[in-house]
């Protein structure tokens, strides 16, 4: 029966959670095409580096040893969960005991230090959000977006609690067979209890700690938890070019290279009869698909944002704001391909109806986002391309910067000064 | 004293290349401020006895504050037009002291076709200094001055240099201090992306106001750039703060030259 009831739940866990994947796959795919497969070996060791070994989250001491604190409980008490998975298919409890004999507490006990670990950095992390930390703050964070970081920590204490009741109770069950470390400690409880009533807390607390964990999967990919899997794939696609090098439109190349070719023929047909691409990004399929990845990577931590010289000189520019209506877009249109069709449209757009044309303007490009980044995330990238479209479909300009394009093109600087008197200033006295 | 400066068609005239490029940019060649940088620099290339040569009236805006506001069509026919004329001198070597212009020869021309060597001036004056071919006075003009250096943003996260202008203040025997936002952590002074043409969005505070209080902080005699924008932004903050007269915004070829000045 309890075989039955735990494989009939995996199954379902598992479903939903591959579910939710190959959409968020189609989603980012949405995005405009980018081969990125070069350099491949310094990749893997970028990743290596950033995601498996954060790090960038040291950049920030406090919050980096915390987060280390929760990583590596996370991945190592996985261990644990197969185990406790095993156990569900077989019908047995603590399979690996017998075989392990004496290490196998020591095992236990070393998982338990770091559930411990996990619950203190997660009291630390409450504490830090509740106590109001400035960085968590911020018009993008209202509602949800707060909500659900408290969600997320609190399972994960309730998650940790959950082993610590079933190894105490496994432990008096035991007769002095087993000893695990920290449940030790917190076992006086279990003097009130007869072994019947132990068997079924300890039963009980496996159950809600597995049925917490089908939970928590299926909950991540809706939520800024859901960097815990992105992290790897992002930082493995992340640029590993100077962070000051722009892409150049391919669009534009070829355009370009008829303006300079003098036997071009302009009435030429075209090459193809795909109808023209969109110059620059208004919605999210636009932009390239490494951008969509970026906003389902980013966990809203605000490092970009504590750190932009335009949000801290109080202009409406958020680089995470950014990072977020990219992703709430992306998961509006994907909501409307599931319900109408890949060819609905909604009337809206990422441009104008999320990130307004003030937030963008505001941007100096100076790269203290993508640098605070710890997982390699690049707003600037977004930024620049919703205004190539502003600038190249819809001559949608401040003054100052047409004047400044029309002046590099008539006289090659952005001030109007003759070209002819570039040089002078080798030849005045002075 | 006006260093000796040839352009590439008059070396060209005569049969010649030089061993590098500078490029002065837009800033270098029409702000008057910048201009001084530029005759700086080339004052030490003429010292350290480099063979180098300027574009003049052929040089054209790299395209770079086009770029940044959106214009990728005149960014890429300023590139293709450059290109051209960097390619018909057969030009290998630039060095520029215009971090924008490094950053977009450096990192953005090779897609289009144009491959060249490009260095910073920062760079270029290490190497120089290291090789003993600028040789700094002890207790020069700088000797127990108070100096802090403020990073472009096109210079050090954006391409990773942050050693080599210090190494170049070090060179003073100045004493360097570090403003609290330094280095990777830099605060922009509020130029780039082609904020520097353009007023700027609505907020509480200019950018370069909000990086003068990092400059208070230290309470410099000097604030080091290496960057004509950065210049053009910091000096109106020292202004703004009514320092003119205490604190001083020096390029980094400027400080040399005067050093031993």
């Amino acid at each position: 029966m309890s075989i039955i009831a735990f494989v009939l739940l995996s199954a379902a866990a598992i479903y939903f959670f591959a579910k939710r994947i190959v959409a968020v796959r189609r989603n980012i795919f949405l995005g405009r095409k980018e081969t990125i497969n070069d350099r491949s070996s310094e990749r893997w060791a970028q990743m290596t580096r950033v995601a498996l070994g954060q790090s960038k989250m040291v950049v920030r001491p406090v919050a980096g040893f915390f987060h280390i604190l929760i990583y590596v409980g996370f991945v190592l008490i996985n261990l644990e969960v197969l185990e406790i998975f095993i156990d569900g298919v077989s019908n047995n409890h603590r399979i690996f005991a017998p075989y392990l004999g004496a290490f196998y507490d020591v095992l236990i006990s070393f998982f338990e230090l770091l559930a411990l670990g996990v619950i203190i950095a997660c009291i630390v992390f409450l504490a830090r959000r509740w106590g109001g930390l400035k960085r968590f703050k911020g018009i993008e964070m209202q509602g949800f977006p707060t909500r659900d970081a408290s969600i997320i920590l609190i399972v994960e204490i309730v998650l940790m609690k959950a082993l610590f009741i079933m190894d105490a109770a496994d432990m008096k069950l035991s007769h002095g067979e087993h000893s695990f470390l920290v449940s030790s400690w917190l076992s006086f409880w279990t003097e009130w209890f007869t072994p019947a009533q132990l068997e079924t807390i300890s039963h009980t607390a496996w159950w809600f700690h597995l049925v917490g964990i089908f939970a928590f999967l299926n909950y991540v990919p809706y939520s800024k938890h859901f960097h815990i899997f992105m992290a790897f794939p992002n930082t493995w696609y992340g640029s590993l070019d100077p962070a000051g090098k722009l892409n150049n439109m391919e669009s534009v190349k070829s355009e370009v290279k008829m303006m300079m070719d003098p036997n071009a023929n302009p009435y030429a047909a075209p090459a193809s009869d795909a109808p023209l691409a969109r110059l620059g990004a208004k919605d999210v399929a636009d932009l390239s698909w490494k951008s969509l990845m970026d906003a389902y990577t980013c966990t809203e931590c605000g490092r970009c944002t504590s750190v932009c010289p335009a949000n801290q000189t109080g202009k409406k520019l958020s680089p995470r704001k950014i990072m977020m209506d990219t992703r709430d877009r992306l998961e509006e249109v994907g909501k409307n391909i599931d319900q109408h069709g890949m060819e609905f449209q909604d009337g809206k757009s990422l441009l104008g109806d999320y990130i307004s044309v003030e937030e963008i303007r505001a941007c100096t490009t100076c790269n203290a986002c993508v640098e605070a980044c710890p997982v390699l995330i690049n707003p600037v990238d977004i930024i620049v391309d919703l205004r190539r479209y502003l600038t190249l479909e819809e001559s949608n300009i401040p003054v100052e910067w047409g004047m400044m394009n029309t002046n590099i093109q008539n006289n090659g600087a952005p001030w109007k000064f003759p070209a002819s008197d570039r040089g002078n200033w080798a030849q005045n006295n002075g | 004293m006006t260093p000796n400066i040839t352009t590439m068609a008059e070396m060209a005239a005569k049969g010649e290349k030089p061993e590098i490029l500078f490029w002065v940019g837009c800033a270098g060649s029409f702000d008057e401020r910048a201009q001084r940088v530029s005759k700086a620099f080339a004052q030490i290339l003429n010292d350290c006895g480099i063979s180098f040569a300027i574009l003049g009236s052929e040089e054209s805006c790299t395209g770079d504050p086009a770029k940044r506001a959106g214009d990728e069509m005149t960014f890429q026919m300023q590139a293709m037009m450059n290109i051209q004329v960097l390619d018909a001198y057969e030009v290998k070597k630039i060095v520029t002291a215009c971090p924008h212009c490094f950053n977009t020869l450096k990192n953005e021309y090779p897609d289009l076709g144009g491959n060249y060597e490009v260095i910073h001036h920062s760079t270029l004056l290490q190497q120089l200094i290291n090789e003993g071919r600028i040789k700094l006075k002890d207790g020069g003009a700088f000797k127990g001055k108070k100096i802090t250096f403020h990073d472009s943003c096109y210079l050090g996260r954006a391409n990773g240099i942050y050693e080599a202008p210090r190494a170049v203040l070090e060179a003073l025997d100045a004493d360097l201090f570090e403003m609290k936002r330094a280095k990777k952590n830099g605060l922009c002074c509020g130029a780039g992306g082609a904020q520097m043409f353009k007023e700027a969005e609505a907020g509480d505070l200019e950018i370069n106001h909000e990086r003068m209080e990092d400059v208070m902080e230290i309470q410099p005699d000097v604030v080091a750039v290496a960057c004509p924008f950065c210049m053009t932004m910091l000096r109106d903050g020292v202004k703004q703060k009514e320092q003119e007269s205490t604190i001083e915004v020096l390029d980094l070829a400027e400080l040399v030259v005067r050093q031993n000045g």
